[in-house]
């Protein structure tokens, strides 16, 4: 047990402006704000996952199935907020990055004189949404990529809120992941396609949607006494971005809201959210 | 010292690095010192002839504590030799004693992983069997979490841990996130920097990319022929200069940037690497000129280098050395930036700069002032430079503090 004295710790706070979503039966944050506020049905329906607008056609080409679904959201999000794409800091958080395109060389590998593909390997990095996203908005800004597990998306939501907090700049923040091919996709599975982008905003700014304050504690958060919706219920545990949803339910509800996250090894993160 | 709003600096009270130089800060100080690299020819079973690849020795033999045993990976057992090194887990047991577990975060890059034990897995199927063996831990062993995780648990930290991947700016890139918990009150302290280690994902990729050097990697020269693939675990441990007072290092200042051009070439003009040169001086509150030595990213491609020389002598001209210590190490990947700002360190403590191994005469289209031998003179600030597919950019400042 350590020697420090007991002190609350300190809260690190933004603002959400823009929004974007992309995921089975939410064609879009604007199409399923009344889904997510609980004022209309959810009903599931494989997303269609359009090519990427922002990139030139060679590029539109080259981009795989999860850098179009982050691109999806992350331009919806920065669509939304009205400022220009290429002048925002990004953080791109995904638990299984590209598996699609990590499997197919793990394949390769294990084939005698199996060849890896060139433009394989610069897509397995896990920062090929963002190197995408950099070409596409023709962006110079510093972006970074995380890959948390199953805390992909609170710890990337914690980590960009961290970044507007210490910098004072917006930072457009994209959480997003994808099935895996097999054999891995037996390893850590992940049924459905779905990411969730949101600008978070220095606390200064006007023209935000609600305030946020994050903590993170050394224990875990208390179960919650609530039953879910049935989209949390569905999909919450099918896609590590999912976990994105009691955030984006609480949004679209416009009520503040106390939200927990259970984490990894015995952590938790914890969110005041406020309507602006 | 130098204080800026900006980028209050943040001590160095820490720090560790382990590569094919050598276990340890004195052993890679030592083979700079005495110009020795730790590349060596490819293995036979590496399948890749004529290539050379900076391997630490004896890795197979590092355990990982009981408990966390299931961590077990070629990345992981590079975590903890490096973490045993340097007095570098002692150090942290008492920023976590005096500030309390909760208090210290971990912010680490890497690119792969553990994912060699992938690999390894799929090679021992039964023949005709597509499905991976049971025992396979994905989570504990592939997965990018899985260093900042074993980490956390292997020093008993509390605070928040993250894996950052940006591919070969991981290791700097750490550095800058973890000062944002420092700046946000949220950390005392952050264990920061990369874990990278040899794969047949690494080597044949960038074989495949037609990357790879003949013979040791000679970042500079003119008939340079490609990279060397390394690897190496390098930690530090971030504090406010507070509450670390004598530390004798700090990070001064750091900058990121992306290209925003192409995936896995950089910007011909190096226009992201100026801007994160730039945004890294800025930080500091620094000029070119109160730099003393560039680290740069040299990994001794002809894209990378030709670009590096042209971004690098655009900011400082031919006024302040410069040289790749990718010749000793070889390119370490998500752990370079980590290596490199370790090997800053060094030279700022030994007023070392060291010249480019294995380089006659740089490459007479380079404007920068590249040094070929080691140079002994007073090293205040190093700028480290790092450079990742993606078109990722990251330049620290490391000098006294």
């Amino acid at each position: 047990m350590s020697g420090a004295p007991e002190t609350a710790p300190p809260a690190v706070r933004c603002r959400i402006g823009g929004l974007g979503l992309l995921g089975p039966g939410l064609s879009g944050w604007a199409a399923s704000e009344p889904v997510l506020a609980g004022a209309a049905p959810w009903q599931e329906a494989a997303p269609v996952v359009p090519p990427p607008a922002l990139l030139a056609p060679a590029e539109r080409r080259r981009a795989s199935l999860v850098v179009r679904l982050a691109l999806a959201a992350a331009g919806e999000a920065a669509a939304a907020s009205g400022l220009a794409p290429g002048m925002l800091d990004t953080l791109f958080a995904s638990s299984n990055g590209d598996g699609a395109v990590v499997g197919a060389i793990l394949d390769a590998l294990a084939t005698p004189g199996g060849d890896v593909s060139p433009t394989l390997f610069h897509n397995s990095v896990h920062n090929a949404a963002a190197g995408y996203w950099g070409i596409g908005a023709g962006s110079m800004r510093p972006s970074v990529s995380l890959g948390c597990h199953d805390d992909t998306f609170p710890l990337g939501l914690l980590q960009a809120a961290t970044q507007v907090a210490a910098w004072g700049r917006p930072v457009l923040f994209c959480a997003y992941d994808a099935p895996l091919t097999p054999p891995l996709e037996a390893c850590r599975p992940t049924a459905v396609p779905f990411a969730a982008a949101m600008l978070l905003l220095p606390e200064a700014q006007s023209g935000a949607r609600a305030t946020l304050a994050l903590r993170h504690r050394p224990a875990a958060p208390a179960t919650e006494a609530r039953p879910r919706s049935a989209l949390r219920a569905a999909l919450e545990e099918a896609n590590p971005a999912a976990r994105a949803l009691p955030l984006l339910e609480a949004l679209a509800a416009r009520q503040p809201a106390h939200l927990a996250w259970a984490l990894l090894d015995g952590m938790g993160l914890e969110a005041e959210l406020a309507p602006c | 010292m130098t204080l800026h709003p900006f980028f209050p600096p943040v001590t160095l009270s820490a720090l560790t690095a382990v590569s094919a130089m050598g276990v340890g800060l004195a052993a890679t100080r030592a083979a700079l010192q005495a110009r020795r690299s730790g590349l060596a020819p490819a293995a036979p079973e590496d399948g890749l002839p004529g290539t050379w690849i900076g391997r630490v020795a004896g890795l197979d033999t590092v355990m990982l504590p009981a408990p966390l045993a299931r961590f077990t990976c070629r990345n992981n057992r590079l975590a903890e030799l490096a973490l045993q090194s340097d007095g570098f887990a002692e150090a942290v047991q008492a920023a976590c004693e005096r500030h309390g577990a909760e208090r210290i975060g971990v912010v680490l890059g890497t690119s792969t992983s553990g994912i060699a034990e992938t690999e390894a897995t799929y090679r021992r199927r039964a023949a005709g069997e597509t499905a991976l063996p049971a025992d396979f831990d994905f989570a504990g062993t592939h997965d990018l979490f899985s260093l900042a995780r074993y980490v956390r648990a292997r020093l008993g930290l509390r605070g928040p841990a993250l894996t950052l991947s940006t591919a070969c700016t991981s290791g700097a890139r750490s550095f800058l996130e973890g000062a944002a918990l420092l700046r946000t009150g949220q950390c005392d302290a952050v264990v920061v920097g990369g874990v990278d280690t040899v794969c047949r994902m690494t080597l044949q990729g960038f074989n495949a990319l037609a990357l790879l050097a003949q013979g040791p990697t000679r970042p500079c020269a003119a008939d340079r022929g490609g990279i060397s693939i390394g690897e190496a675990g390098s930690f530090a441990l971030l504090q406010r200069v507070k509450d670390a007072p004598d530390a004798p290092l700090a990070l001064l200042g750091a900058g990121a940037s992306s290209d925003g051009h192409h995936m896995s070439s950089p910007h011909p003009e190096g226009l992201g690497a100026v801007a994160a040169m730039r945004a890294a001086l800025d930080s500091a509150g620094l000029a070119p000129e109160q730099i003393d030595y560039v680290n740069l990213h040299g990994t001794g491609t002809r894209a990378n280098d030709a670009m590096e020389d042209r971004a690098v002598s655009h900011l400082f001209g031919a006024a302040v050395p410069c040289s790749s210590t990718k010749g000793w190490s070889g390119h370490t990947l998500g752990a370079s930036g980590a290596l490199e700002a370790a090997i800053a360190a060094i030279c700022v403590e030994a007023g070392l700069v060291p010249g480019c191994l294995g380089v006659e005469t740089p490459d007479p289209e380079f404007r920068a002032d590249i040094a070929t031998a080691n140079r002994q003179a007073p090293v205040r600030r190093v700028l480290s430079n790092s450079f990742g597919f993606g078109g990722s950019n990251c330049s620290l400042i490391i000098g006294h503090a």
